[in-house]
């Protein structure tokens, strides 16, 4: 794959719309399908200018019937295409999830490994945006309890490039989650297309003193962290596991034996998070030898994504926050 | 239930399909009665596990549908699907390999009854979730304009799964955008213990039809002609670019839901009613078949169920080492 140093840089949501193109016009089995993807252009603008290139027969707008567009997936998956569905906020995937979590995921085990189902969910999660409850939701981890199912969240562009082309290539239903706060972050990005393997983590930064796993926003969030910290002397080494299940462990576990101390930061609600999964994993591997404290877990509260600003605000890992948790486990305060 | 119009459609399906294909379509109806009459005799014995939705009864349906249907076609079935899984061409054999779990079975022994598929002939599978091969068969007709063929889909279900949303999304959908979707609905009278006419508050389940725009007709399932005519139009609308139909096919199972049902909610003399309108009397009874005739050809039916159990008995269990397989490709 190519080097991010030294290309252009766009935006996130251009990212994703480059890797929705390019793998277009490499393959004409790839269609996109969703609500208000054409002419609008999608809530987020993701498909912006993509009907006016390849027009309605290949990227279509549905009603909002999220089952149906679910389904229409699996259905087109099953018979030769590659279809792209969108969801239009991760929320909504509830009223999809019988044809994704009893559909998409098991028909290929339920017929003995004789059908392949090669699609992928596209669908913006997270909060920040003042979308209050029902559109913030980060619920990535009732897909990585779904043998069968892909779960991917890209944290910069170059990933959500490189990790897009590479689930739209892959055989098996994918869900690619997104992060509305990230569509506008910028960073390199190449031209051409390239595929990031799905199930490698991403080493963001070395560091010796505390290994922080980290998930999409909280990455970016971390390496802001990881500034500060700078300045005490407190080197954080950030692991982004890019995509959450299959899940290569191998890298983060190395990381804990090397740093001795792990902090795992994600946005959605701690109890049952994917967060409880990574912490699991470094205590059930031979890193638990070397940990020199407890591991942490610092993840959204326990309560729907509220309303007002400020509440939000505290509702899910901020900068601060991770600033000074990693600080404790630093300094040996747990 | 207009019966005038059954007649029609018996009258115009008469023109249609010649005595050696009705006596093509008597044999398979024989054959899935007896395959299913089998799976519950191994059931009893104990060799299949888990539970079986039989569709004794049924049989024309299943018969009369896939018989308007061509190789190239699709099929989504209902979990109630061996009778369309042998009429769409299915081989007994490895049908019987699955109900009893074996790795030579369809799907390797890790579907059973509910799951069987064979997706190289275009079975797309049965399916244990009421409603839920609808929005599939969406993305199916999407994938077939996409590929420019001349195929159709055809998805299966009960009168249960037309009250769930999948359904309203569904047809709406392939409506909209004229998609080559026939869908196909067994009202078999019951959605497990709950009967139509308390579930729904309309005569004909085909009158939905009308909500979406799209072709709507009910025939008399238990006559395999008036089904194959129904499908066979809807594939002529489905292939001319005219999009989907919703073909409601009045039927009756005979057993109970599953296995654990002790049919509670219906009286004796109700399946009597029903037994009377058998589809495979009524198919030999037009044939003019002689008592003897139409023995001989159950027997035919059952020498293939007795050798396609055979197959299965013989055939190996899966290998626990290979437990992982199939989850990803």
């Amino acid at each position: 794959m190519p080097s991010p140093n030294g290309t252009r840089e766009i935006t996130y949501v251009e990212a994703v719309r480059e890797a929705l193109t390019q793998s277009m016009q490499a393959d004409e089995r790839v269609f996109l399908i969703g609500e208000d993807i054409g002419v609008y252009g999608g809530a987020f603008g993701v498909s912006a200018g993509m009907h006016a290139e390849f027009g309605g027969e290949r990227v279509i707008d549905t009603p909002i019937s999220e089952a149906a567009i679910v389904g229409a997936c699996v259905g087109a998956a099953l018979t030769g295409m590659r279809p792209v569905g969108e969801i239009q906020f991760m929320d909504f995937i509830t009223l999809g999830m019988e044809q994704l979590v009893l559909q998409a995921a098991k028909v290929r085990f339920m017929f003995g490994g004789k059908a392949t189902v090669p699609m992928v969910l596209r669908t913006p999660g997270g909060s920040g945006t003042g979308a209050a409850a029902q559109h913030s939701e980060s619920l990535e981890t009732w897909f990585t309890h779904v043998p069968g199912l892909k779960v991917v969240m890209p944290s910069s562009p170059y990933d959500a490039k490189g990790l897009l082309m590479a689930a739209i290539q892959d055989e098996n239903p994918v869900i690619f989650v997104e992060h509305k706060l990230l569509y506008k972050v910028s960073g390199p990005v190449p031209e051409e297309p390239y595929t990031i393997p799905l199930g490698e983590p991403n080493i963001v930064r070395e560091g010796k003193h505390l290994t922080v796993v980290a998930t999409s926003i909280m990455v970016q969030r971390a390496k802001q962290a990881a500034e500060e910290l700078a300045k005490e002397g407190i080197e954080i080494e950030i692991v982004d596991p890019r995509t959450l299940n299959p899940f290569d462990d191998s890298l983060m576990i190395q990381s804990v034996v090397k740093t001795g101390k792990a902090l795992v930061v994600h946005e959605a609600v701690k109890t049952s998070g994917y967060g409880a999964e990574l912490v699991s994993r470094i205590v059930e591997s031979e890193a638990f030898d070397y940990l020199d404290a407890p591991v942490r877990r610092l993840a959204g509260l326990d309560i729907p994504i509220p309303y007002n600003r400020n509440l939000e605000y505290h509702a899910v890992p901020q900068v601060e926050n991770i600033v000074a948790e990693a600080r404790k486990l630093v300094r040996g305060e747990y | 239930m207009a019966k005038s119009k059954n007649a029609q459609t018996s009258q115009a399906a008469k023109r249609k399909l010649s005595e050696k294909q009705l006596h093509e379509m008597l044999y398979t109806m024989m054959l899935i009665r007896r395959f299913e009459e089998k799976a519950l005799d191994l059931y009893s014995l104990g060799k299949v596990h888990g539970t079986m939705h039989l569709s004794i009864g049924q049989e024309a349906t299943a018969v009369g549908a896939s018989g308007a249907l061509t190789q190239q076609d699709y099929l989504l079935n209902t979990h109630r699907g061996h009778g369309h899984c042998l009429a769409w061409g299915s081989q007994a054999d490895l049908m019987m390999a699955e109900f009893m779990g074996k790795e030579t079975g369809y799907c390797r022994g890790r579907g059973g009854s509910m799951h069987i598929a064979n997706v190289d002939a275009n079975n797309l599978g049965a399916n244990g979730i009421v409603a839920g091969g609808l929005p599939i068969s969406v993305g199916v007709g999407l994938s077939i304009r996409a590929r420019n063929t001349e195929q159709v889909v055809m998805v299966v279900f009960g009168d249960g799964a037309s009250n769930e949303g999948a359904f309203h999304e569904s047809i709406n959908m392939a409506s909209i955008w004229n998609l080559p979707v026939i869908f196909l609905c067994e009202n078999n009278q019951y959605a497990m213990s709950m009967p139509v006419e308390k579930s729904m508050n309309i005569d004909r389940i085909s009158d939905r039809a009308a909500a979406y725009g799209i072709e709507g007709v009910t025939v008399d399932g238990n006559d395999v002609e008036a089904v194959y005519e129904a499908v066979h139009n809807a594939r002529q609308r489905a292939i001319a670019g005219k999009g989907p139909t919703l073909i409601e096919c009045n039927t009756y199972r005979y057993m109970g839901h599953s296995k654990s049902d002790r049919q509670a909610y219906r009286t004796r003399d109700e399946v009597k009613t029903w037994m009377d309108k058998d589809p495979i009397e009524r198919l030999a009874g037009h044939l003019d078949m002689s008592k003897k005739d139409k023995d001989g050809l159950f027997k035919k039916a059952e020498a293939e169920i007795e050798k396609a159990v055979e197959f299965a008995e013989a055939s190996p269990e899966p290998d626990v080492a290979d437990i992982m397989e199939g989850v990803y490709a």
